[in-house]
């Protein structure tokens, strides 16, 4: 991406919103008075509010940038991550495990797993979670001082204590003490506020975007017909090589071409794989577990509020993909229009690289064949032979400027960094003002990630580490105090990782992997926790642990297709089939959804099998209001119809199903 | 707690809504983005939907918000 030019209008806008982040810091500080207020919001929070930070605490930029970028991959079928991925999860959240969360007033997802196991499979959660969230930060402020440093135009350089700071230490540190300042004041009700207002940011500055970019493309129906196009001959947009075609539908129906089986779609995955690791397994193992969504909940004035809360959130979540994909395949239909002039934006190639790739076209004659990897060797990327040869062409017929040769250049480049299709859609439809209001939104959105992660990271220190098992029975106050020292140490350790992630990517692959498999049986322990009484602490244990083993073990004998050469060796670790090759998957995200299929069943089982063989620790009276079993159901029947939980979920189902058959 | 979200939203949407129309009535041709005075209509959008939070905000001051 080159920088982008912002106006006056652009930079006010910024700056009224960072205002008004800090002025809410600042105005709530004088409410907050305990380690409660400032960790859990007191549960005094009205429902739509923590139904919309619900939503917005996972709506990261990454998130954005990363759905604009599938619905460019892989089409409409992206939209399994939400209408399969989430709301089943988030009604079941709320209809069957709300009450236990909310009802056992418990202060966090760990806390819960203390009250209904025991300590060791607190500190595990517990442990396991704080230090992701301090990494999900990071890496977030890391993607946040990058864009940044690549869209503004001023190289900052500055030496301060002796130490040198370059543009994106700058902005990485600006906008962490931004952070830092208004969760410092306000805490948690700080973080959900700023989610709301980065919601409605998000949906006021994209809504625009996609309603120009769809305008430009000619409508919905023209979108269709150029996405059969990019269906049928995916190389031509670089997604798969030369060769490989999909059904002219691929792109435009949600389940046909995951029903055709993982050759048959760009996902790469078969409907079993979609329905149970995704919409089964991985889903709920996120919205129902995850504390940084569920703390949001949580913060609810009381149980019904607290039920409702991802019911709300579910309303706009269905809608989403409206927002976040659409642009994605809006992108690619205009890339496949001649006309438009626009393409998907290749890598970022440094100026000095173009100036010595000018100069080697240039020098070239049409008749040479080694100017094509002359020039490809200058720029440091793959280019399209085809291109080249007719730049060169053009440039002998007629004398062509340099900035038109790098124009050519720029439109050779045989890659597509589907990441920045957003920004690019941003910068071709958003004149000054509306550009402001959209770059602000997805500035807000890195931000509020970094004070979602923190929140949640300084409540289970306080609460689960720090209270539990370093300073047991002190006064409020000395935790209140705690609290907010451990938030500016969250903000630290969030920096230093996200230097980690600047100069080590390798490492935050390695980082995620293995959160991926920490995470990926936990459902079945909560599942188990909560729908049967006789699950044991010693169960729950060994059976998270197993989980997590067989998830590392399972990686470790799968790969994916293309990732083994032609000897079949693996040629990257990373993505598996170190130990020996098993199972080869068509893509790494089938890879996925069958290794959270393979984790939930391993610690389902160890858990039932070791439970049985274990001795119950808690008597059925401990375990009241924790169990779903031994809990006196929630009574709705004096809320009026429509507040009802069961009510509104089954509606929410309802429409998700109806979803899923207009886009079948 | 404390402080109504909904001032801090009606008031910086009406904020960005009143500098988007500015924006158009100076910025000229600039605004145009496929064939649209964008800043006009999405700034009228955002003041109306700013002036609706306040809106709420002010009738939620007189009667205390229920669940």
């Amino acid at each position: 991406m080159q920088p982008i030019h912002l106006a006056w209008v652009d930079y006010t806008i910024l700056i009224a919103y960072v205002t008004f982040v800090l002025g809410i810091g600042w105005v709530l500080a004088r409410y907050v008075k305990t380690s409660s207020d400032f960790l859990t919001s007191a549960r005094s929070i009205p429902t739509w509010v923590t139904g919309l930070a619900f939503m917005a605490a996972n709506l990261g930029a990454l998130e954005l940038v990363g759905m604009a970028a599938s619905g460019a991959k892989y089409g409409i079928a992206q939209a399994h991550f939400y209408w399969v991925g989430a709301i089943p999860a988030m009604v079941f959240l709320a209809v069957f495990m709300m009450p236990f969360y909310y009802g056992s007033k418990a202060r966090s997802v760990p806390e819960y797993l203390k009250m209904r196991f025991n300590e060791p499979v607190r500190a595990l959660n517990a442990l396991s979670f704080a230090v992701m969230t301090v990494f999900a930060s990071g890496i977030s402020m890391d993607a946040l001082a990058r864009l940044l440093t690549n869209l503004l135009p001023w190289k900052l350089d500055t030496n301060f204590l002796g130490m040198n700071f370059g543009s994106y230490d700058i902005y990485l540190w600006i906008c962490s003490g931004v952070v830092l300042l208004y969760v410092l004041k306000g805490g948690l009700t700080s973080a959900i506020y700023t989610e709301v207002l980065q919601f409605f940011m998000i949906v006021l500055g994209f809504a625009p975007v996609v309603y120009l970019g769809l305008r430009d493309a000619g409508g919905w129906h023209s979108v269709k017909n150029s996405l059969q196009g990019v269906a049928t001959n995916p190389s031509a947009f670089y997604l798969q090589p030369a060769g490989i075609h999909y059904a002219p539908d691929a792109w435009t129906s949600v389940w046909k071409p995951v029903l055709d089986g993982p050759a048959a779609n760009p996902l790469g995955v078969d409907w079993f794989a979609v329905v149970f690791g995704l919409g089964f397994v991985l889903s709920f193992g996120y919205w129902c577990t995850n504390f940084l969504v569920v703390q949001r909940a949580m913060a609810a004035k009381n149980m019904t509020a607290a039920r409702n809360t991802p019911l709300i959130a579910a309303i706009p979540k269905m809608f989403f993909p409206l927002l976040v994909i659409l642009p994605g395949m809006i992108a690619i239909a205009l890339a496949s229009m001649p006309n438009k002039g626009y393409r998907i934006p290749p890598p970022i190639v440094a100026q000095a690289n173009y100036n010595k790739a000018v100069d080697a076209v240039k020098n070239a004659s049409p008749t040479d064949t080694a100017a094509i990897k002359v020039v490809g060797n200058a720029l440091g990327v793959k280019v399209d032979d085809t291109k080249v040869t007719q730049l060169i062409a053009a440039k002998t017929a007629n004398k062509l400027s340099d900035s038109k040769i790098q124009e050519g250049l720029y439109n050779s480049i045989a890659e597509n960094d589907y990441n920045s299709v957003i920004l690019s859609l941003l910068k071709k439809y958003c004149p000054p003002g509306l550009l402001g209001l959209a770059l602000t939104a997805l500035l807000a959105s890195f931000m509020s990630g970094m004070a979602g992660n923190v929140t949640a990271f300084n409540t289970i220190w306080t609460y689960d580490l720090y209270q539990a098992y370093l300073a047991p029975n002190k006064t409020d106050a000395h935790y209140f105090w705690m609290g907010k020292c451990i938030t500016v140490v969250g903000i630290v350790l969030s920096i230093f990782c996200a230097y980690i992630s600047k100069q080590y990517n390798n490492a935050m692959d390695i980082i995620q992997l293995v959160f991926g498999f920490v995470n990926a049986p936990i459902f079945a322990t909560m599942l188990l926790g909560m729908f049967w009484k006789r699950a044991t602490g010693v169960g729950a244990f060994f059976g998270l642990f197993g989980g997590i083993a067989g998830s590392t073990v399972f990686h470790a004998f799968t790969t994916t297709a293309g990732n083994v050469d032609a000897a079949g060796h693996v040629i990257n670790h990373m993505k598996g089939g170190y130990l020996g090759l098993v199972v080869e998957f068509p893509s790494e995200m089938a890879q996925n959804f069958w290794l959270a299929i393979f984790a939930f069943t391993i610690c389902f089982i160890a858990t039932v099998l070791i439970s049985l063989a274990t001795q119950r620790t808690k008597t059925d009276e401990q375990l009241k209001g924790l169990v779903y079993s031994l809990t006196p159901k929630t009574v709705d029947h004096n809320l009026p119809v429509w507040q009802r939980p069961p009510v509104i979920g089954t509606v929410l189902i309802i429409a998700c199903v109806i979803l899923n058959f207009i886009f079948w | 707690m404390g402080l109504d979200i909904r001032w801090p939203i009606g008031l910086m949407f009406s904020l960005i809504g009143a500098l988007l129309l500015v924006e158009s009535a100076i910025g000229g041709d600039s605004n145009l983005s496929v064939g649209i005075n964008i800043n006009l209509v999405w700034g009228i959008v955002l003041l109306v939907f700013g002036a609706l939070m306040l809106l709420g905000a002010i009738r939620g001051r007189k009667t205390p918000p229920s669940a």
